[in-house]
């Protein structure tokens, strides 16, 4: 089973000497014991101040109406959608690390799966704010659920922006109760070392009486088994349905096939770029390097290549198509989008998410972590001017030129993005301190099967997890 | 405490591997209605201490089948029947573009489905249970591993069970009352 490892070739997934004690100690000391640092009360007293400002921001906008921002017509999606799909992209990121490679069988996610998860249930959180602001009248969003109305009116079901909402709900929903019902072993464990009472009452609510029995573990892994399945089809689903927002659209650079892979792919691109920008800083100042090793940086790394590589394709594939087509609206907006009034956005997404990313492919970068975590920061950059790109380019200029207009951001523009990100930050940074910031169950079952095959040795794909059921050990 | 009626003897270990081979003994012995907990899920214990398999997957096949059926059903009622309006002469039953609802409600329901089978078969919530009792139980979320036999197996005799726990040599041995 091992033959095809070479010994020594990679540094181990887990820190050699780690065993359960060891885990469940270091884990829940975060969240327990360790003191909360000037560092954290700075950063949530930042992110609380930028989350007062979208409060402030939200309820400006309720009161006065969406006109507070820069778009109109042309320009009428502007910010407010280029946020939305950022965030939700953002969030695909962490379900493809809890699903696809779950069920890949890549043992090295283990330890980063769940932050990845509260990042998606966060960013999904922040990101469905912003499509239900731009409806104008925002406290009508109910409308688009079916129900019967005294109005006697039924939802639009072949809109995508219906299709967009049942996604929307959908991915919200699962993401928590996975997440949420994910965590309960590790609440358990926290109830169960907890220093108080009060603390021990809190987390025991919140793990419901967990006590690992071998039924309920039985009846735990097939469930994750199954919504890791099923978490794949949604990611991509989500995602396309977010795309076809824009290609059920007439307007040229919007009508195109290519845009729910491609979208996917860049929300795989935005998502893993942000576990990583969360997960360097986690490591350091947390001291997790026993359990987020060189490998998951790396590994992280040439994922965000490989999905970067796919969006730069895209990039090509929408120019040539355009003028391969030789549609007179298609290879105009292209034009305008290279040169046109905007082409610092175009040219802002080239360096940051074609460009910068080549450096991955050298080794001594992808194993340097300050690198990576600037590549990271450089690719949200680069993906955020990309929706806005998107966006706007194909909107500002369109077929008539009597109907061309520019846009521009407005305070409030600028407040609610800087906002998104505060909360974003701001429910991440409670949770690293409230909640076992690391997969503890998974951890132990991962050294457990390290310690086995000898540490460090035979951690690729087949030797951590993939041992004979232990019938036949001993 | 002692007038409460014995609901079992708990054999506490250090490893996973011993309280797999104590429960293979267990099983070998005759003993039927066991538990075992552990920190981490161990593969294969489940089908020693007799469990009978899972209806999680059964559960979440019929959520998912409810979730789509329900909601393509309440599309073709609501757009083809209550309601129809003719948008640009599309029909009103426009099939393919009534499947996306449809496709995401059936991973929502078939994901509510299977929480909703974890949860009530396997008893939770329960924030009380006589095991939280027995001081060292709170290491079975961290590193111990227990076997549990309960006093309705037929085999069960407090001494001669104690006995035969004790000879798998584990940390200690408990009685857990209700």
């Amino acid at each position: 089973m091992s033959a095809a490892i070479r010994p020594g070739s990679l540094p181990p997934v887990i820190a050699p000497g780690e065993d359960a004690t060891s885990i469940s100690t270091n884990i829940s000391y975060i969240t327990l014991q360790r003191p909360f640092g000037w560092l954290w009360l700075s950063g949530l007293s930042l992110a609380f101040l930028l989350s007062g400002l979208l409060t402030v921001g939200i309820c400006w906008l309720l009161y006065a109406g969406v006109g507070i921002w820069g778009l109109n017509i042309p320009v009428a999606w502007s910010f407010a959608i280029a946020n939305y799909v950022w965030w939700i992209a953002i969030g695909m990121g962490g379900t493809f690390i809890s699903g696809a490679m779950y069920i890949a069988r890549q043992k090295w996610r283990n330890s980063i799966n769940r932050f990845a998860e509260a990042m998606t249930v966060f960013a999904v959180s922040v990101s469905g704010i912003f499509p239900i602001l731009h409806l104008g009248r925002p406290w009508f969003f109910y409308w688009l659920f079916p129900y019967p109305d005294v109005m006697n009116l039924w939802p639009q079901w072949r809109s995508s922006l219906e299709w967009d909402f049942w996604a929307i709900l959908a991915y919200l929903v699962v993401s928590i109760v996975w997440w949420y019902v994910g965590m309960l072993p590790d609440l358990a464990t926290l109830r169960d070392r907890a220093p108080t009472i009060a603390r021990a009452r809190f987390y025991g609510l919140l793990a419901l009486g967990w006590r690992g029995e071998a039924r309920h573990w039985m009846r735990f892994e097939k469930l994750n088994l199954i919504t890791a399945a099923l978490a794949v089809v949604l990611v991509f689903s989500v995602h396309s349905m977010v795309a076809l927002d824009f290609s059920e659209g007439l307007v040229p650079g919007w009508h195109e096939t290519i845009f729910p892979p491609f979208f996917v792919a860049g929300a795989l691109f935005s998502g893993f770029a942000m576990v990583l920008t969360l997960a360097i800083p986690l490591r350091k100042w947390f001291h997790l390097h026993a359990y987020l090793t060189e490998r998951h940086i790396e590994n992280i790394a040439k994922l965000m290549l490989a999905a970067g590589l796919f969006v730069d394709y895209s990039y090509f594939s929408e120019i040539y198509t355009a003028f391969f087509s030789m549609d007179r609206y298609d290879v105009a907006m292209t034009w305008h989008r290279i040169f046109g009034a905007y082409a610092w956005v175009f040219w802002g997404t080239i360096l940051f998410n074609v460009a910068q990313i080549q450096l991955l492919w050298i080794k001594r970068v992808r194993r340097s972590a300050t690198a990576v975590f600037v590549i990271a920061v450089g690719v949200l950059v680069g993906m955020w001017l990309e929706r806005f790109m998107l966006i706007v380019s194909s909107l500002y200029e369109d077929f008539v030129p009597s109907a061309w207009g520019m846009f521009w951001p407005t305070f409030w523009d600028l407040a609610f993005l800087a906002g998104s990100v505060g909360l974003f930050y701001f429910m991440f940074l409670l949770f690293v301190r409230l909640l076992p910031v690391l997969s503890m169950f998974e951890l132990r079952k991962l050294a457990q099967s390290a310690g086995r095959v000898e540490v460090g040795r035979v951690l690729t794909r087949r030797g951590a997890g993939l041992d004979p059921p232990d019938g036949t050990t001993s | 405490m002692n007038e409460r009626r014995v609901l079992g003897l708990l054999a506490e270990f250090a490893q996973a591997d011993q309280l797999l081979d104590g429960a293979r003994h267990a099983r070998d012995e005759g003993y039927t209605v066991m538990e075992a907990y552990s920190p981490m899920p161990v593969e294969g214990l489940a089908e020693i201490v007799h469990a009978r398999g899972t209806r999680v997957p059964l559960w979440m096949l019929l959520g998912a089948i409810g979730g789509g059926a329900f909601t393509y059903w309440l599309e073709w009622y609501s757009a083809a029947v209550d309601y129809p309006i003719n948008v640009g002469g599309r029909p009103p039953f426009s099939w393919p573009a009534f499947i996306p609802p449809a496709l995401e409600m059936t991973i929502l329901w078939a994901v509510l489905a299977g929480v909703a089978a974890l949860l009530i078969g396997s008893r939770l919530p329960r924030l009380h249970h006589p095991l939280f009792d027995v001081r060292t139980f709170e290491r079975a979320s961290s590193d111990r591993f227990f076997l549990l036999v309960r006093a309705e197996d037929p085999r069960f005799d407090l001494q001669r069970t104690h006995a035969f726990l004790a000879a798998l040599s584990p940390l200690a041995i408990n009685e857990v009352r209700e």
